[in-house]
């Protein structure tokens, strides 16, 4: 590894995005996410690279489908309600099969709602907000290293699935400063991209970058194409810290930085001799069912935490599937599940004969 | 014998699917007879709207990205800042220009983005079967004004070359119609000019087609290109709007 440096959240996903070969970056300002366009504003003129703040996020995302349809690495950044103004996009550049990594910075909602930190965007981007049956791939970083780590493994799986992909975080995540250590030399993949519009030079037929197919069995056929490549991508892609679960009394998941919290939650409830163990998925989609699946009878109960009021809960549900309890607890507003009462409740139900 | 007419190569060789009497045809070859002229297929991209022509990337042998109902713009502009040295072009009605995609017209223009835009104006919405543009006319029946278009309800028919010229970064603006040989062979000098201008740098260029929709104005095709040469020249005055070359060469 290489230079280890103090940075704000935010800064490290364009700074990653940068090291990743991203030259290519279309935002709109909002809270609390805006300091990615500010660290790309000014990199991007030092690089060569193009850098637009756009009249709107509808105009922004459509710039990322033009940028990615030339083949080019590309970002946007937002957050909750600007992601909304987004999905039209989003659902295009899917059925388009576009490679682009979208930031979400998740502040509380719905509505205008607040600028402060939320996990309430799950549904929006793990479940689809867009139209049609499509899937993006999902991470959910918890701290800023892992952030670094992965918005630079986004671009990498974008080009490999010619998919959107999205860097799920809490505001915490992008607001915070903590040290990350950046390496010497990025993994980054060359992917070609014959499908590219980049003009035809005259030497091949051309290329078409469209989202629309009006025959029925054409657009189902392009559908169940992208269901297999789907499959393929939760064959390969699906990423997951198990941590102390073996013999747990209590398993609890949360993603995020509320992760975080409930890796305290543990050391105190052993210090009282109760076993707890944390499922936090990596890869919000595809989802980590089978550490649920392998685990289901393990614990007493399970416990999801989340800053919303319960959504990632709905799938470990279904993975967990009626073979044990799942119990929820979430904050909203902006608010933080403490780690007082997360102890309680893991205490409820270690207390479980 | 000579061959002294044959279709452009940019065009490719496949039956329109547009009504009887409808003017995108002639269009769509103005297009591909400049980007012949100009040598450019090659390094060309163009972005079909939503639509009647939502697939006239079937149409261009030009490498084509289909956008969003009035994204073309932004669009283009994310090709035209990853393509810095290819030609990139929108092709857009009235209701995908001038209503959905307001925002975004305005400000590629705003931008200077250095793309070509033939935005095609006939007044109605054609693929949705009639309904009022934001071009419609006063008095105009559509399928959404029954009794015909009023102000106090439906308000105003919107200008869009006058609104856009008022802008620095739009570099060439030019109203044409297809009504006839003559106005034709201009609409054609125009898209030419705006493509040449977009090649030198010089900022964002728009080239506006007065256009017919028989279909759906319920006319016959000669009756309909009467109606637009009696109604819609009448508040869409042709000629230019806005030329940096001109207004150079003044000083």
């Amino acid at each position: 590894m290489g230079e280890k440096l103090l940075m704000k959240g935010n800064e490290v996903i364009a700074e990653a995005a940068l090291r990743a070969g991203c030259r290519h970056y279309f935002g709109y300002p909002i809270t609390p996410q805006t300091e990615v366009a500010h660290y790309m504003s000014r990199k991007m003129e030092e690089l060569g690279g193009t850098f637009v703040q756009a009249e709107s996020e509808l105009a922004a995302i459509n710039m990322v489908y033009g940028a990615a349809s030339a083949g080019k690495r590309v970002m946007t950044s937002s957050s909750s309600p600007g992601i909304s103004l987004k999905q039209e996009g989003i659902s295009y550049s899917a059925c388009a099969e576009l490679p682009m990594v979208i930031v979400d910075i998740v502040r509380c909602g719905p509505g205008l709602g607040g600028i402060l930190p939320a996990q309430c965007d799950y549904f929006q981007i793990v479940k689809g907000g867009g139209h049609g049956d499509y899937n993006l791939i999902v991470f959910a970083p918890s701290s800023v290293q892992e952030l670094y780590e992965l918005v630079v493994h986004a671009f990498n799986v974008a080009d490999t699935y010619r998919n959107p992909v999205v860097i799920l975080g809490d505001g915490y995540l992008g607001q915070m400063m903590e040290a990350v250590e950046f390496r010497d030399t990025e993994p980054v993949e060359h992917i070609d991209k014959p499908w590219a519009t980049v003009g035809t030079h005259m030497k091949r037929e051309h290329n078409v970058i469209t989202s629309i197919y009006i025959e029925a069995d054409v657009l189902e056929a392009h559908n169940n194409r992208l269901q297999e490549k789907y499959r393929s991508i939760q064959k390969n892609e699906t990423m997951v810290e198990e941590y102390n679960c073996e013999g747990a009394d209590v398993i609890v998941t949360a993603y995020g930085t509320v992760a975080r919290i409930v890796k305290n939650v543990i050391k105190d409830a052993a210090s009282e001799g109760i076993k707890v163990g944390l499922i936090r998925p990596v890869t919000l989609w595809p989802f980590p069912s089978a550490s649920f699946v392998k685990y289901a009878d393990t614990p007493k109960g399970f416990l999801t935490v989340e800053m919303s009021a319960g959504q990632m809960v709905e799938d470990v549900r279904l993975a967990v599937n009626g073979r044990n309890s799942v119990e929820f607890y979430g904050r909203t507003g902006g608010n933080v599940p403490e780690q007082k009462v997360i102890l309680q409740k893991v205490r409820d139900i270690a207390s479980r004969v | 014998m000579s061959i002294v007419f044959d279709r452009p190569h940019a065009l490719a060789d496949k039956p329109l699917h547009y009504c009887p009497g409808c003017t995108h045809g002639i269009i769509h070859r103005l297009i591909a007879e400049v980007i012949d002229e100009l040598g450019i297929e090659g390094i060309t991209v163009g972005v079909s709207p939503v639509g009647c022509t939502y697939n006239n990337y079937e149409y261009f042998n030009c490498d084509m990205v289909q956008a969003a109902h009035g994204r073309a713009p932004a669009v283009a502009t994310g090709l035209r800042r990853s393509l810095p040295d290819n030609v990139v072009f929108t092709y857009q009605g009235d209701g995908d220009l001038a209503a959905i995609g307001t925002a975004e017209i305005v400000h590629a223009a705003t931008r200077g983005e250095r793309i070509t835009t033939v935005f095609v104006n006939n007044a109605i919405y054609g693929m949705t079967s009639g309904q009022m543009a934001p071009t419609s006319l006063i008095g105009q029946v559509t399928t959404t004004t029954p009794f015909g278009r009023k102000p106090e309800l439906h308000g105003y028919p919107v200008r869009v070359c006058e609104l856009l010229s008022t802008l620095e970064g739009a570099a060439y603006i030019e109203r044409t119609a297809v009504n006839n040989v003559k106005n034709i062979r201009k609409a054609k000098a125009a898209i030419k000019k705006a493509f040449e201008l977009q090649m030198s740098g010089a900022g964002f260029t728009l080239v506006e087609v007065l256009s017919t929709c028989p279909t759906n104005w319920g006319m016959n095709p000669v009756r309909s290109l009467e109606w637009l040469e009696k109604n819609m020249m009448e508040h869409y005055p042709l000629g230019v709007y806005k030329d940096v070359t001109a207004s150079a060469a003044a000083e």
